[in-house]
């Protein structure tokens, strides 16, 4: 499990850019299905069974993309202004390293500021690529990079770039290779640029159709100093949502997701998040409307170059998931 | 090699006919009737749907063509009459995104008739330093069409009253955003390939939420999409001689093409096709800075299962203002880019890897 985790998160692959990522996914995924198909966003659709009696249809959603940089101007001196793909906040930035997708690499600088109690806002901030000038800067306008730090390995607890969401098509993948047999037709469907807005769940989700949706995503935890108040923390269990941002979690899911996680004796939090949201928020409303949950991973530093999960939470989360897609589910 | 820089007669004429035209959103009758007088004779069907979009499909004739939308929205940003303060005073509400300091003292014109007004502002002799230093908060402007006449009720829309105008190798006028959208959609429309199911939708609402177009979207249900609107070039001078670092596009730099916007990562085959006919062309263009904003696209891409898209814009100083200007060579290069691009999409190119 960590060396996929490992691998999933040390590939570069930025909202709308997704194609690496895809085929790394492809790969680990593709032995695993019944049927797998691209879809025309990009999401990465992988089919494993077909509805039996008592089965229902249902999607899984794990986004594939992760946030990142967009080179919006070269400047004369060959510096690369750039704006956030998805949300970038400015603290995390000042001398990070990135690498575009392209495989170039540039780390961020700043415009002096006279007070260093203040933090740079992205239009002050730029990527030194090592060029001289416009005409000799490998950049153009429109490339696409995202950060640029190794997997890390703390044992209980492992930290990467882009954990979010790749720990989710971690748990997804592993759930595929771990489910023995389901009355249910499960679409695993690697999803593209949820950090720019749900898109590539909202449309993956009509073409589907499903019966009940299911997000893998992480969420944020109130386990560290002075964290805004949250009722989730690392190595408690996966995170059962009840509440976000943008979604209401469906009641009867949220009980069936309960109840299997109390008959397998797996430990489980129960989730409000306050802020942000999931591709789940886009299924639910997708057609005439779909029952939608979320398995969250707790995760701390969340949209920071150094994302931490624990490894308990992931290898349960796993677990979680399969126990609910094996038996046929009466909601 | 055609003229792709300067306006012939017909051409001037139409722009300034659309220019003039009001069709704020949700109303759009004055611009669809005056695609439709200029369309008529090219096509044999055309369908008005619930919301007002109109939409045209010309079947291509070969062998399994790609279904290709093409969108620009026929709506403007301006005003609503909330209501009749007397004496022909009106208060108004804004229709789309509009600058508040933009509004004082600009001319108008009101409702079906074209009812002439101004939006009043106490004059320099009669107002203090400090007054002048704030904006006026839209709750004291007036729209002002004089006592005596019953014409104007509350519920009708309002827009600039700005004298369309060739000057040079520029176009002055309002709601160029996005009539130069509109009647490059009218021209690809008049000249359609054959290699391609085209299906054509003039817009409405996009000022209010690409609403039009994601029920246009649906009904096509098209294999991909391109999108013609107009976005604003912030391309004078920096005060300080600085580098201009956010220009977002430029006059007379050719057709803006996007990569990424507020609402969509436009699909990167298709800004490789727009770029290599370009190049192949000789015809210029440019990236339009990415951003925020948005275009028609943010709601077509989303549309059913996924549908691909691209948006090319004509750059415009001054949009969402009384007064826009536009270059003439941006307009027809983008007329050529797009005609040079219908033309030459690969049958496969859906099937090529999104990358």
């Amino acid at each position: 499990m960590k060396d996929l985790i490992q691998k999933l998160t040390e590939t570069f692959s930025p909202s709308g850019y997704e194609h690496d990522i895809r085929q790394v996914i492809r790969n680990e995924a593709e032995p695993l299905v019944d049927e797998i198909k691209v879809d025309a966003l990009g999401n990465l659709i992988a089919r494993k069974g077909k509805l039996g009696k008592n089965g229902k249809r249902i999607m899984l959603a794990g986004h594939m993309d992760e946030i990142g940089l967009i080179a919006t101007h070269i400047d004369e001196n060959g510096f690369v202004r750039f704006s956030g793909i998805g949300g970038l906040y400015p603290h995390t930035l000042f001398s990070g390293r990135v690498r575009f997708v392209n495989g170039l690499t540039g780390v961020i600088g700043g415009e002096r500021i006279a007070d260093v109690s203040k933090t740079l806002s992205i239009s002050q901030l730029f990527i030194d690529v090592g060029a001289t000038s416009a005409k000799d800067c490998p950049i153009k306008t429109g490339d696409v990079a995202a950060f640029d730090r190794p997997f890390f390995d703390m044992g209980r607890r492992m930290v990467a770039k882009a954990m979010d969401d790749r720990v989710g098509c971690a748990v997804m993948i592993e759930a595929l290779r771990n489910l023995k047999s389901s009355p249910n037709e499960i679409y695993f469907v690697f999803t593209t640029q949820e950090e720019v807005g749900l898109r590539g769940a909202a449309t993956s989700a009509f073409g589907i159709d499903p019966e009940i949706g299911i997000s893998l995503d992480v969420t944020g935890t109130g386990d560290t100093p002075k964290a805004r108040k949250m009722d989730v923390g690392l190595g408690r269990g996966p995170a059962i949502k009840i509440k976000d941002g943008g979604m209401l979690s469906d009641v009867r899911v949220v009980q069936w997701m309960i109840r299997t996680a109390e008959k397998a004796k797996l430990p489980y939090q129960r989730e409000v998040l306050e802020a942000g949201t999931t591709d789940a928020t886009a299924i639910q409303v997708t057609r005439a409307g779909v029952p939608v949950g979320c398995i969250s991973i707790p995760c701390r530093y969340i949209h920071s170059p150094s994302e931490m999960v624990d490894t308990n939470d992931v290898d349960n989360a796993t677990k979680l998931l399969v126990a609910l897609l094996s038996a046929p589910i009466t909601l | 090699m055609a003229n792709t820089t300067t306006l012939d007669k017909k051409q001037t004429d139409l722009l300034a006919k659309l220019s003039y035209a009001m069709a704020l959103s949700g109303d759009e009758g004055e611009v669809r009737n005056i695609i439709l007088d200029e369309i008529h004779s090219y096509i044999t069907d055309y369908k008005i749907d619930a919301l007002g979009n109109l939409l045209i499909t010309r079947p291509g004739t070969t062998d399994k063509p790609l279904k290709v939308m093409l969108a620009a929205h026929m709506d403007e940003v301006g005003f609503m009459i909330a209501a009749d303060d007397g004496e022909g005073l009106f208060r108004f509400e804004i229709n789309g995104g509009i600058d508040l300091r933009q509004l004082p003292g600009k001319a108008v014109i009101v409702g079906k008739e074209h009812t002439p007004g101004v939006i009043g502002a106490r004059p320099i002799h009669l107002t203090s330093v400090s007054e002048r230093r704030d904006k006026i908060p839209l709750n004291n402007l007036r729209i002002d069409i004089g006592p005596g006449s019953n014409k104007v009720k509350p519920g009708d829309r309002a827009t600039f009253a700005t004298r369309f105008q060739r000057v040079g190798a520029s176009i002055i006028g309002k709601a160029l955003d996005d009539r130069l959208g509109v009647a490059v959609l009218i021209e690809l429309l008049k000249h359609s390939p054959a290699n391609l199911d085209l299906q054509v939708a003039f817009t409405v609402q996009e000022e209010t939420g690409l609403r039009g177009a994601r029920v246009a979207a649906f009904f096509f249900n098209p294999d991909l999409a391109f999108v013609i609107d107009s976005t604003p070039a912030n391309d004078l001078p920096v005060w300080d001689d600085s580098e201009n670092l956010s220009y977002n596009c430029r006059l007379g730099a050719g057709p803006a093409i996007y990569i990424a916007d507020g609402s969509t990562l436009s699909d990167p085959r298709l800004i490789r096709l727009l770029e290599d006919t370009a190049r192949n062309e000789v015809i210029p263009y440019q990236i339009r800075q990415p951003g925020g904003g948005g275009t028609d696209a943010g709601a077509i891409h989303k549309q059913r299962s996924g549908i691909p898209s691209v948006s090319v814009s004509i750059p415009c100083r001054y949009a969402h203002t009384a007064a826009g200007m536009a270059r003439t060579s941006d307009f027809k290069q983008t007329i050529a880019l797009l005609q040079a691009t219908l033309q030459s999409i690969p049958q496969d190119i859906l099937a090529q890897e999104r990358r």
